[in-house]
């Protein structure tokens, strides 16, 4: 070994200082692009949905006076019966011919008709079933309009062209006309949080899939969470370390691998196939989705039950506690933030979940509001699916729009893990 | 003390000759335990016991009683198995994979070991305090009254009240934490925290305390502070402590033991390890060429 004098050392350390920063500064600024990549990305995927799907929560309205005449209803009493074979619709249609007396040809009334919604008479019905006397009287109603009337309508902000589609030269007119009158508005679309799916976009809505999500999700939480906690309390604290647990071990963190229409398909063979469990319903998806979340759960909970020190266990056990009294009393409450963190992100994971409910008929159109995890519905992500696979112009803001909303509920799912995590947390 | 000497007790007289040397061959075969292991009136009595670690032997047919409202200090170079031992009296190696215990273990002439032994009345009886102070993360009222709840020695609220007040005074920190005992236990400074293991082993009026290093995180005041509660404590407890400082044992027992790779090599009264010890591994170690 040759011997470096103080200075010698000294002269090389500073050489070997600026390659050293240079380094540093390399790894850093790796590490802001990498980030910066990452912003960018969600950036652009949320200025995209929110620029398309922001549309969705307005929609374009009619007003027109209606007269509730008996003669064109067909009806001289208002009671449950003759509700449900009133013709609403001739009223509707009457409307239109009166708001514009010189449509006269059959393909210019056809033309007309379709200004507003196909839902149009439900609505008439609807407000005749509440105020029973409006027979024979007149009032100005808003109807939501047709989808191409409302994709044209929305249209013209940004272009004055505005986008035609279908939409005639005649329609144009008289969009323009209904515009100019003050019979033509926009306003904030209720239905999309009230009605279930349709066929015609202006009455489509997004409950029904919500409501499916929630019930499948309270399905999946109060089957994956106690079995995920159970089995990762008993491995890691109660099983012998031998071949067999470790045998175990490798599974669950296959099964977090596998692809999930796989369970998909066990679902539909065991659940559907087997048991005879009702299909498209939330309760085969939610017992679809538990076992797909069950190893997230299972191995953020194993690692939770790791964190908790040793010395806590050890000082239960010196005490004389017996070991279900060390895992209740001591283990279970250190370890509690990491489980529930672990069980929302995958409850989050199961939210965002298309394929496995694919498999179980769940991709069905349901127009209902599901009442129970037995009734038949549908789910968000395949909402939206279905959704982004229809021809209708006006379902492209929609799918936007429903994908708006699953994202909010993924972010407070997060938020909320992020939360429960800073409050439970304690400290030893 | 009646003390009773064991056949080869004075078998091994020091060769003086080779204590002169600077340096003492530390893999000497320990065969035979010099001293007086075992005593009349014992309270914990430990015969021929081994301790394996899967194939490793960490404790090699080591017999060593423990009298009634004595205190047995165990010293030792690192890995020489003292913790180990006394993690057997109170069965806490059971949670360590692959560890084995074999020999006759004795509390008042009962087994500790065997099948029909449960741990947890054991451990009831014999608490522990461990190296690094370690309250459970609940208030200090909590962290004492643990054990009298789970054992359901109190009954009423005022009962673990007191309780949980005398556990505290005996421990010497009631005056020191009267007005927070709703704060978390973590909270209090080291030297405290270790008083408060104390407090939540005497709890539940365990026969024997088992102390693994109680102050090697702590500063010496605390440490001063917990010698003067061991010497306080010896009035009811049987207690057993292993520690590094060889002062401390000096200044807390009446026996000392020394353990040397799995080995007991020397057991004798405090004063003859310190000032005449028979082993030449005893007299090496104390007087610091090796550990």
């Amino acid at each position: 070994m040759t011997d470096l004098t103080q200075d010698q050392v000294r002269e090389r350390i500073e050489q070997s200082l600026a390659g050293r920063h240079r380094k540093e500064k390399l790894f850093r600024g790796l590490g802001i692009a990498s980030i910066a990549f990452g912003i960018l990305a969600v950036l652009v995927l949320f200025t995209d949905i929110i620029s398309k799907g922001s549309g969705a929560f307005v929609q374009t309205a009619v007003q027109l006076e209606v007269t509730y005449d008996p003669a064109v209803l067909g009806i001289d009493t208002v009671d449950d019966e003759s509700l449900t074979w009133a013709n609403f619709t001739g009223v509707v249609r009457e409307a239109l011919r009166a708001r514009f007396p010189d449509v006269s040809s059959r393909g210019e009334k056809r033309q007309l008709y379709t200004l507003v919604s196909t839902g149009a008479p439900f609505t008439l019905r609807n407000r005749l079933q509440a105020n029973p006397e409006l027979l024979g009287k007149t009032e100005k109603v808003w109807f939501a309009a047709d989808d191409d009337v409302d994709t044209y309508y929305k249209s013209l902000d940004d272009s004055a062209e505005g986008f035609r589609g279908r939409t005639s030269d005649q329609m144009a007119a008289w969009v323009a006309q209904l515009a100019d009158s003050g019979e033509l508005k926009k306003r904030f679309n209720t239905t999309f949080f009230t009605n279930g799916d349709s066929r015609e976009p202006e009455q489509a809505g997004i409950r029904a899939a919500l409501v499916g999500s929630l019930l499948t999700l309270m399905v999946t939480l109060a089957l994956s969470f106690p079995i995920g906690v159970a089995a990762a309390i008993y491995l890691e604290e109660f099983a012998p370390k031998n071949r067999w647990t470790d045998l175990i071990e490798v599974n669950i963190n296959n099964l977090a691998a596998v692809p999930s229409i796989v369970f998909g398909l066990l679902g539909l063979a065991i659940f559907i196939n087997f048991f005879e469990l009702p299909r498209s319903a939330p309760l085969v998806g939610g017992l679809v989705l538990t076992l797909m979340t069950l190893p997230t759960i299972i191995i953020s909970s194993r690692a939770a039950l790791k964190a908790v020190p040793p010395s806590i266990r050890e000082a239960a056990m010196g005490m004389g506690a017996s070991r279900m009294q060390v895992v209740l009393h001591h283990v279970l409450p250190l370890a509690m933030p990491g489980m529930l963190t672990g069980a929302i992100i995958g409850m989050a994971q199961a939210l965002g979940e298309t394929a496995p409910l694919l498999m179980i008929g769940m991709v069905a159109f349901i127009v209902d509001v599901p009442g129970g995890v037995t009734d038949p519905a549908t789910v968000l992500p395949v909402q939206i699916f279905l959704w982004a696979d229809s021809p209708e112009r006006a379902f492209v803001e929609k799918t936007s729009a429903a994908i708006m909303v699953l994202l909010s509920f993924l972010i407070v799912m997060n938020a909320s893990a992020v939360w429960l995590r800073k409050k439970l947390e304690r400290r030893w | 003390m009646n003390t009773m000497t064991l056949d080869a007790g004075n078998a091994a007289p020091a060769a003086t000759g080779q204590l002169e040397q600077d340096t003492v061959d530390t893999n000497t075969k320990v065969s035979e335990t010099v001293g007086q292991p075992l005593c009349d009136d014992a309270k914990l009595s430990m015969r021929n016991v081994n301790v394996f670690y899967g194939e490793t032997q960490a404790i090699h047919d080591v017999s060593l009683d423990i009298g009634r409202n004595e205190v047995v200090a165990m010293i030792g170079p690192s890995g020489c198995g003292k913790s180990t031992f006394l993690r057997c009296i109170n069965r806490m190696n059971d949670t360590i994979e692959g560890c084995r215990v074999d020999g006759d273990l004795t509390l008042d002439g009962e087994p500790i070991y065997g099948p029909k032994v449960d741990v947890v009345p054991l451990r009831a009886r014999v608490g522990m305090v461990f190296q690094k102070p370690n309250p459970f993360p609940k208030t200090i009222y909590e962290n004492v009254a643990y054990g009298p709840k789970i054992h359901g020695i109190a009954s009423r609220r005022a009962e673990l009240d007191e309780i949980v007040e005398n556990s505290l005074r005996r421990a010497g920190l009631w005056n020191e934490v009267k007005d927070r005992l709703d704060k978390p236990g973590t909270g209090l400074s080291g030297g405290q925290q270790q008083r408060l293991c104390i407090a939540r082993a005497i709890a539940v009026s365990p026969e024997v305390i088992l102390m693994d290093e109680p102050c090697s995180a702590l500063d010496p005041i605390a440490t001063a502070r917990i010698e003067e509660l061991i010497d306080e404590l010896r009035e009811n407890y049987t207690i057993a402590i292993v520690t590094h400082s060889m002062q401390q044992a000096a200044r807390v027992s009446q026996r000392t033991a020394y353990f040397h790779l799995g080995h007991l090599v020397e057991v004798n009264d405090t004063e003859t390890v310190f000032t005449n010890p028979q082993h030449e591994l005893t007299e090496a170690y104390i007087t610091g060429r090796f550990g």
